[in-house]
């Protein structure tokens, strides 16, 4: 998507403007606007720039420490952290409900932080989706129009067009009590994009859903996303739905951006302790670097056995370090030569159908899960029983401590 | 086989559950009723006692004040000969010379068991001078002689006129519409007509009409001052909102009396806020304001009385509203004043309904303190019903005014419900 937009923003943008407001973009401020950010590439500051960002509201504690953050036009961002971790007031401080403490924000370039909420341009999506109750869902997504006194003829296309891109095409006349919450969360979803905002922002929209509809919400939400090309802010503080909509995610803890990747580097290549526990299911290892050479290093753990990891986070020798390891990188029985194989005590065998949740204890963890998948050779594990495991150098990766 | 069940279904309600039976053979619906029978006598006896209070304190007399309104024995129990014999009278002559007779011959028995006064009063009330026709005639009804119609006549010449007959042939029912009729400004002329009274005499249209323009005045005020104190008391943390809630609720905890009479002492011609403004040089001392015992004074007083009764419905209402309402219409282009208009409001209005119809509805038959405060020009229907009950015993056109004050209020309140719908209203 990132690539996409890169390659042929204008297009993206007058795709915007033809979908939702049905005729060609007349001014091409916009498209002039975007050229010169791309003819200027990687120098020119972000779609949105969060510049040395800090916030506190009592005075004694920052919620957000020195925040610094580029989100590239039509990017899916997803600020994703545990609860009180500041992503919530990073979005609040873009929608402008909050002011930051210290720094600037920058919209198109431009400062925002005197630019008042209404006149920012930026749509958003609430975490109980906030539709006014006393209007019909016609009137809600016309809301945002009639406040900036669009004639009455392309005040009622628009909101048919945006309903019916949320596949809603018969519910405009309901009151939002009528409808399941499915329904009024792609109501507010088009409340927000209705009026082509040119940033929507979406604060845990999905955390009032069961499972099920929550899963193919992310999917709808990801293919507007991909349809529309706007650019998305999001907040959640659930990993699966970050990792499934996201083109980058920013992992808060503490005020601060602990990494900001794409989905799969995060979870392929955590920089930290923080995120590799947060992100996924994650064996954590314990020891101190007894030697670094080149792209490995020896971790003596401590329980004594040594472990040959990838440094990733660790200044040196004598270093104490967290190893991280993705239970499904370790393997039962593993071949000769693998970097690393230890003896492991079968503690507890847990069946989920598509793979047995293995609990062992190894190198003095008792913890430690393996992911081994349900296939006909491995059903032959019992708890008590001990096994070989192992896995690579390269899996193993040596983090803060 | 849907086809098939549905046949039966047509003349009896459910055949599903009349065939349904429990474990034990008994059919369904008996077993069902009989486990829900304990709950209902216990649900019933809890309210038993309320029930009963109300029935007795309320619902009772409330029927026995309408029942008054049109109530009207004195006539036919005073006279009972006389209403016999103008019953087949044409009433266009004056009536013959039995109607006369048994006129003589029941006002001598009411004289005898002092049941006179009361006949003297209520004929009083249609026809001015009616008392003392009616006394003199009786205090020498057992001397006169026949024949009786010269000699009543000869008693006091208005015997000998139509209206006194008219009057005894309408009124000589047990019940009567004539206290609904002087409730509404109206009599019967003197051919038995229905016209208004002359216009010196007008008296209860004009002040329904001010009660009414009175209650509306304290809706609007209590309104306009209690929904930004709502506002305030719903937007800010919950100490400091608890504190000023105790100020709004103060009135509550202070005697109707006190806050009464501080009023007077703070509005009258040499009351605080006269003395300060003279004081202060903005209004000469010639000038001082009539701010109390009028209509002035009244609205005043009885929007501090009824303020906790508007501001509290609003407050429950607007603690309620989340503040992601606000933002969303923000957000999506609204500035702060049409967030507000056109979001805030609306979602408020369960709550403005709500105190509206408390307070107007309290402020319509409010006694005590247009009594105090009110002046002339203050008073409402209720100080005029307490009159008739108190001071002219006229309890017959008390209890109409009050049944017209009572259907109105329930006019207003189907009108209200017709509008804002009354399930629409949120109390807390």
């Amino acid at each position: 998507m990132l690539a996409t937009v890169a390659i042929c923003p204008d297009m993206v943008i007058l795709g915007l403007k033809q979908r939702l407001s049905g005729h060609e973009a007349k001014d091409n401020r916009g498209t002039v606007e975007f050229m010169v950010s791309v003819s200027n590439g990687a120098d020119e500051p972000g779609f949105v720039r969060f510049q040395n960002v800090q916030k506190s509201y009592d005075g004694e504690v920052l919620v957000v420490k020195n925040l610094n953050l580029d989100i590239a036009q039509g990017e899916f961002l997803t600020m994703l952290g545990p609860s009180g971790s500041g992503k919530t007031t990073c979005l609040m401080m873009l929608a402008g409900f909050e002011s930051a403490t210290h720094g600037e924000i920058r919209l198109k370039g431009e400062r925002i932080d005197n630019v008042p909420p209404h006149k920012r341009d930026i749509g958003m999506v609430f975490q109980n989706y906030a539709l006014f109750p006393h209007m019909t869902v016609a009137e809600n997504l016309a809301f945002p129009l009639k406040v900036r006194s669009k004639p009455k003829a392309e005040i009622t296309a628009r909101v048919k067009r945006a309903l019916d891109m949320v596949k809603l095409g018969q519910l405009g006349n309901r009151m939002p009590a009528q409808l399941s919450g499915g329904q009024q969360q792609r109501v507010a979803v088009a409340r927000a994009l209705v009026f082509e905002p040119t940033l929507v922002l979406m604060d845990e929209p999905l955390g009032a859903l069961d499972k099920n509809l929550r899963e193919q919400m992310q999917y709808e939400i990801k293919h507007i996303h991909d349809d529309l090309g706007v650019t998305v802010v999001y907040v959640t503080h659930d990993q699966s739905e970050a990792l499934t909509m996201s083109n980058r995610i920013a992992v808060f803890e503490d005020g601060v951006i602990q990494q900001l990747a794409a989905p799969a580097d995060l979870y392929e290549r955590p920089d930290n302790a923080f995120v590799a526990s947060f992100i996924g299911e994650n064996n954590k290892l314990a020891g101190k670097v007894e030697a670094m050479n080149g792209k490995s290093c020896a971790v003596r753990l401590t329980d004594g056995s040594l472990v040959q990891a990838l440094p990733v986070n660790v200044a040196g020798t004598g270093e104490k370090t967290t190893l991280s390891l993705r239970p499904e990188r370790v393997r039962i029985a593993p071949p000769e030569g693998l970097a690393n194989s230890f003896d492991a005590r079968v503690e507890e065998l847990i069946y989920l159908g598509d793979h047995i949740r293995t609990r062992v204890s190894v190198c003095g963890n008792p913890d430690f899960i393996i992911k081994v998948p349900n296939a006909a050779r491995n059903d032959q594990l019992a708890a008590g029983e001990t096994v070989r495991v192992g896995w690579a150098a390269e899996d193993c990766r040596a983090l803060d401590a | 086989m849907a086809q098939a069940a549905l046949a039966p279904a047509a003349s009896s309600p459910d055949p599903m559950a009349r065939d349904m039976v429990t474990a034990d053979g008994v059919p369904l619906k008996t077993s069902l009723k009989r486990a829900e029978r304990r709950r209902k006598i216990t649900a019933f006896l809890l309210v038993a006692p309320l029930l009963a209070f109300i029935l007795i304190t309320f619902i009772i007399p409330i029927g026995q004040m309408m029942w008054r309104s049109v109530d009207n024995p004195v006539i036919v129990a005073v006279l009972p000969q006389t209403m016999e014999t103008l019953s087949d009278w044409n009433g266009e002559d004056l009536p013959g010379e039995e109607t006369y007779a048994a006129l003589v011959a029941d006002l001598a028995t009411a004289q005898e068991n002092r049941s006179v006064g009361q006949l003297a009063i209520r004929l009083n009330y249609e026809l001015s001078g009616a008392r003392s026709l009616v006394a003199g005639l009786a205090r020498g009804a057992d001397e006169l002689e026949a024949p009786f119609r010269e000699a009543v006549i000869d008693d006091n010449r208005r015997w000998g006129e139509m209206q006194i007959w008219t009057i005894l042939k309408r009124e000589g029912r047990p019940y009567t519409t004539a206290h609904y009729v002087s409730a509404i400004d109206m009599q019967y002329n003197a051919e038995g007509e229905l016209v208004r009274q002359p216009s010196t005499q007008r008296v209860y249209v004009q002040l329904f009409l001010r009660t009414l323009a009175l209650s509306v005045a304290i809706t609007c005020t209590t309104l306009l001052l209690g929904y930004p104190i709502a506002f305030l008391l719903a937007s800010l943390p919950m100490r400091t909102s608890n504190l000023l809630m105790i100020f709004v609720l103060l009135p509550f905890w202070t005697s109707l009396l006190v806050r009464t009479t501080a009023w007077i002492v703070l509005l009258q011609q040499q009351g605080v806020i006269n003395e300060l403004l003279v004081w202060s040089g903005i209004i000469s001392n010639s000038g001082r304001l009539p701010m109390i015992h009028n209509a002035v004074g009244t609205i005043i007083a009885m929007t501090h009385v009824l303020l906790p009764f508007m501001v509290l419905p609003l407050y429950s209402v607007m603690k309620g509203i989340s503040p992601s309402y606000m933002r969303a219409a923000r957000s999506l282009g609204a500035n702060n004043w049409t967030a507000f208009w056109k979001v805030y409001v609306p979602l408020t209005v369960p709550g403005i309904g709500a105190g509206a119809i408390l307070v107007f509805i309290i402020s319509i038959g409010y006694y005590i303190t247009p009594a105090l405060v009110g002046g002339q020009s203050g008073q409402m229907i209720s100080n005029l019903i307490a009159f008739h009950m108190q001071n002219s015993l006229n309890w017959g056109l008390a209890a109409a005014l009050g049944t017209i004050l009572l259907t109105g209020v329930l006019i207003l309140y189907w009108v209200y419900n017709r509008i804002v719908g009354i399930d629409n209203v949120k109390l807390g």
